[in-house]
């Protein structure tokens, strides 16, 4: 059985909406739109943000769909509902994971809409309260590029850059785990505005220069599409060639889920891949500086870091100075010459000791990098965790429930 | 600045204490506000604890705060929406050109006229509306009644405010003005003639928040398009508490609906005053409610040819609905547009430049958007497996101003003789036996979670709330 292939559609009721734009007015993605008939949710766009929520006069805007991703109801068919469509019964396995990120009724906020594998619908209990669409694409504010550094070795394949932006007196406070968006300048081949990229932020919230506000972000220049095929990514590729003092128009901050506890003895266990490592760097530097200003959390830091070679990981460098006390780092590649392909699953079940006890403890995971991975990180995880004679549906499950379990991918 | 200074006796997101003189005049028109909310505001609930929803800052996370206040006490203010940075003007001959922050010497009194109308409009309501909180049909109802209420008061400090800010001694005697107005007044009414209507019964507050409301959402729309950037900004934020009120209006309507619809199908009945015995209002009886209410809100958009429309939309005062979602040159010199003449006993369509015709644009447009809800209501009737449907009259129909005051035309468009209409009019208005049969059905339900005979729960309750929820707290 396949774990990661459900999403929470978010979806308008057509019999109690008024059509009042308000909705529309409000997302600060632009997912929403209508026709003469319906307003509808773009689930491509959506980013289960629920700024939209509580503008809504009616009620008619608050309902999530457990759905399967790739069968996820277009724009087009909303536009025909007369009345929503009966919630579909899933498979035995993903019914109660997902439901328990959905359950709008009750106190616990719908899930994102990103995330393809059941993840928690709300962040740990000891998070910090997070600031939320401060500023959106109809007003968002200028940051100034205060550095932009390749951070892959020249001869790699991929092009990952560190791009500082500075938010000069401008308030835009930031979250590890928090993402921002920015909208390339510029119309796309339909004359329409670009519309906006999420970017996680890789910095933590005293900013990427300690005390000052400022925020760094990872971007891979995107050169060929999932298929391979050629393509310029409009986005990154604006980001990655901005220069020193060019400005850019930013909005956010972004997600209330995806976030780091901060009591005393919370665990972080992080699997990622590429560029994937932009919250856990974020989340490790928070915690660093704690350790530094003498201000230790009590806790385990054990990181599952993937890439191609080593010239391509992100920040491969200041990584492997980090004192093994500190962090307990595992890297897989997948592409050195003359050696089998590792991946992150593969140190997952090398690890599978030290993972379950982890697992065992108080201990939040996040997960994030390509959605490839996700279905071979999950079943990594429950084969640890049978292998140890832990139930890892009911744990996964808990750690759902108790904001404990993130899935970012893309 | 989005945040609302709530420390300022006047809550504003505009910076007012910068402003001394204008801080001393409106906290001295506040008040006169306070003291017409006393006299002209909903009859005998000023102790009541509602479940109101109050803004706290004009983005996402802050414009819908709710919990129990007492409505005297209730925090009206001037929240205008999030500046847009470098707002162009989008139409009319100053198109391209940056918006204007002040009023330009030449169009100040067209300004101020625009101003003072739509101003007008809302204490209006309130006086309209004041007597309805004795015969609520449920407490649900009745909360949504005072946030329409607290709402059209607080849209009153919105024009105020523009009138303070930006018209001087003019702008402050107009303002106090407003206050004296009053709706149905002999000598000195308010100025539409929509408002100076009674509102009975709840059917009528449905209908009134559905069609009238609906006016004001659109002449919002288009002054939002407006190239003085205050009232843009003003208008947008306005626009977000308006969908409220058509919330209470459609889905006022469709519960009343719904209800007639269950006794139709328990009972099998069909015929007016069987269905009458059995205390719902029966389906020809809301038509005719619909009929009247649709016919006298179209009116409010004004003559079908007008130079003023004309003047306010080439000087950049007045947009059209979703101008900025239009593909043409948003000048609309050489455009023309088909209205309705009436020529020989019949009517016709002929051809007029489409600026003297912004009035009939709009009016198009409101009936578009308020037919797509009659057809939702439709639903509810085809739901529950009957044949009835309503619809909305001929645009022709009981008209006052424009080329068809004065002229008998029929719902389905035929021009008609006084012998006919004084035949058919019973049919096809609210007659005075159906307002009387209406007005025996109002009576008080307060019991949390009870609802009045003649209407249908709603499907939700307010902010997620149960439907029994204590929407007011009587004290």
């Amino acid at each position: 059985m396949d774990p990661v292939v459900f999403i929470q559609q978010h979806l308008i009721d057509p019999e109690v909406c008024i059509r009042c734009n308000t909705c529309e007015e409000t997302c600060p993605v632009d997912a929403i739109t209508h026709d003469d008939r319906n307003y509808v949710v773009d689930p491509a766009i959506c980013n289960g943000c629920q700024a939209c929520v509580s503008p809504c006069p009616t009620g008619s805007i608050d309902h999530w769909h457990p759905v399967p991703k790739a069968a996820a109801y277009s724009i087009e068919a909303q536009f025909g509902w007369d009345e929503l469509p009966p919630k579909q019964a899933l498979p035995a396995l993903a019914q109660p994971l997902a439901d328990a990120g959905a359950a709008p009724a009750d106190d616990a906020p719908p899930q994102a809409n990103a995330a393809l594998s059941p993840t928690s619908a709300r962040p740990p209990w000891s998070a910090a309260h997070p600031y939320l669409n401060l500023h959106t694409l109809k007003k968002p504010v200028q940051a100034t590029v205060a550095g932009n550094f390749r951070l892959t070795a020249a001869d790699a394949e991929g092009d990952i850059h560190h791009l500082v932006l500075d938010f000069g007196t401008q308030f835009f406070p930031l979250l590890e785990g928090q993402a921002i968006g920015i909208a390339p300048p510029g119309l796309d081949a339909g004359g329409k505005p670009h519309y906006l990229r999420m970017y996680s932020v890789a910095s933590p919230r005293s900013g990427e220069r300690d005390g000052y506000n400022n925020v760094a972000l990872t971007i891979k220049r995107v050169t060929s599409d999932h298929d391979g095929q050629p393509v310029r990514g409009v986005a990154s590729n604006y980001l990655c060639d901005l220069r020193k003092g060019d400005t850019v128009q930013v909005c956010g901050p972004f997600g209330d889920r995806f976030l780091m506890p901060n009591h005393d003895g919370s665990n972080l266990l992080m699997i990622c891949t590429g560029t994937g490592a932009a919250p856990m760097r974020a989340m490790t530097e928070h915690r660093r500086r704690l350790m530094v200003a003498g201000k230790p959390v009590n806790a385990r830091l054990m990181l599952f870091f993937g890439a191609r070679r080593p010239e391509e990981l992100p920040y491969f460098g200041p990584l492997t100075k980090l004192p093994a006390s500190f962090i307990d780092t595992s890297l897989a590649f997948s592409r050195v010459p003359g050696q089998p392909r590792r991946y992150v699953q593969d140190l997952l079940r090398e690890r599978a000791a030290d993972v379950v006890e982890l697992l065992r403890g108080d201990t939040c995971l996040y997960l994030c990098g390509l959605k490839g991975m996700e279905t071979g990180v999950l079943e990594a995880l429950a084969d640890v965790c049978a292998a140890a004679g832990l139930d890892w549906p009911l744990l996964h499950r808990r750690l759902v429930d108790e904001g404990r379990f993130h899935v970012e991918t893309y | 600045m989005s945040s609302i200074d709530y420390t300022d006796k006047i809550p504003n997101n505009v910076n007012l204490s910068e402003d001394r003189t204008l801080q001393r005049a409106l906290e001295h028109w506040q008040p006169n506000y306070l003291n017409w909310w006393q006299d002209m505001g909903p009859d005998g609930s000023h102790g009541f604890d509602v479940y109101l929803r109050t803004a706290t800052s004009t983005t996402p996370d802050g414009w819908a705060q709710f919990g129990h206040v007492k409505m005297p006490d209730y925090r009206w203010g001037i929240f205008l929406a999030q500046p847009e940075a470098d707002r162009r003007i989008g139409f009319g001959d100053h198109r391209g050109e940056a918006a204007w922050q002040d009023v330009p010497g030449e169009h100040r009194a067209n300004l101020r006229r625009i101003i003072v109308t739509q101003g007008d409009t809302e204490p209006a309501s309130v006086e309209q509306q004041r007597h309805l909180g004795k015969t609520a049909p449920s407490q649900y109802d009745l909360r949504n009644l005072f946030q329409v209420n607290v709402e059209e008061g607080r849209h009153l400090w919105a024009m105020v405010y523009l009138l303070h800010k930006h018209f001087g001694r003019d702008g402050r005697e107009e303002a106090e003005a407003l206050l004296e107005r009053r709706s149905g007044d002999q000598d000195n009414p308010r100025i539409l003639g929509a408002f100076n209507e009674e509102t009975p019964d709840w059917l009528a507050f449905y209908m009134f928040t559905y069609f009238t409301d609906r006016d004001g959402k659109f002449q919002l729309c288009a002054l939002a398009e407006s190239a003085f950037d205050p009232l843009s900004r003003t208008t947008r934020f306005m626009l977000t508490e308006e969908a409220h009120h058509m919330f209470v209006g459609e889905s006022g309507v469709s519960r009343v609906i719904q209800r007639t619809c269950e006794v139709m199908k328990q009972t099998g009945l069909e015929d007016p005053a069987e269905l009458r015995r059995h205390g719902v209002i029966d389906l020809p009886t809301i038509q005719r409610y619909l009929n009247f209410h649709y016919s006298v809100t179209i009116d409010l958009f004004g003559a079908d040819q007008s130079s003023n429309a004309a003047i306010f939309y080439s000087s950049g005062l007045k947009g059209r609905y979703e101008e900025g979602k239009r593909a043409d040159d948003h000048v609309l010199k050489g455009a023309h547009y088909k209205i309705l003449d009436v020529r020989d006993g019949v009517l016709v369509e002929k051809e007029v430049p489409m600026l003297n015709a912004l009035n009939e644009v709009l009016r198009d447009d409101y009936i578009r958007d308020s037919s797509a809800g009659v057809n939702r209501w439709n639903k509810v009737i085809e739901k529950a497996g009957l044949a009835f449907r309503l619809s909305v009259p001929h645009k022709a129909f009981n008209r006052h101003i424009g080329s068809f005051a004065g002229l008998r035309i029929s719902p389905d468009g035929r021009v008609i003789g006084e012998i006919e209409w004084q035949a058919n009019v019973p049919q096809w208005l609210a007659s005075e036996e159906d307002r009387a049969y209406v007005a025996s059905l109002m009576g008080r339900v307060v019991e949390p979670g009870k609802y009045a005979n003649w209407i249908a729960p709603p499907p939700i309750g307010i902010n997620k709330q149960p439907v029994d929820f204590e929407y007011v707290r009587f004290n």
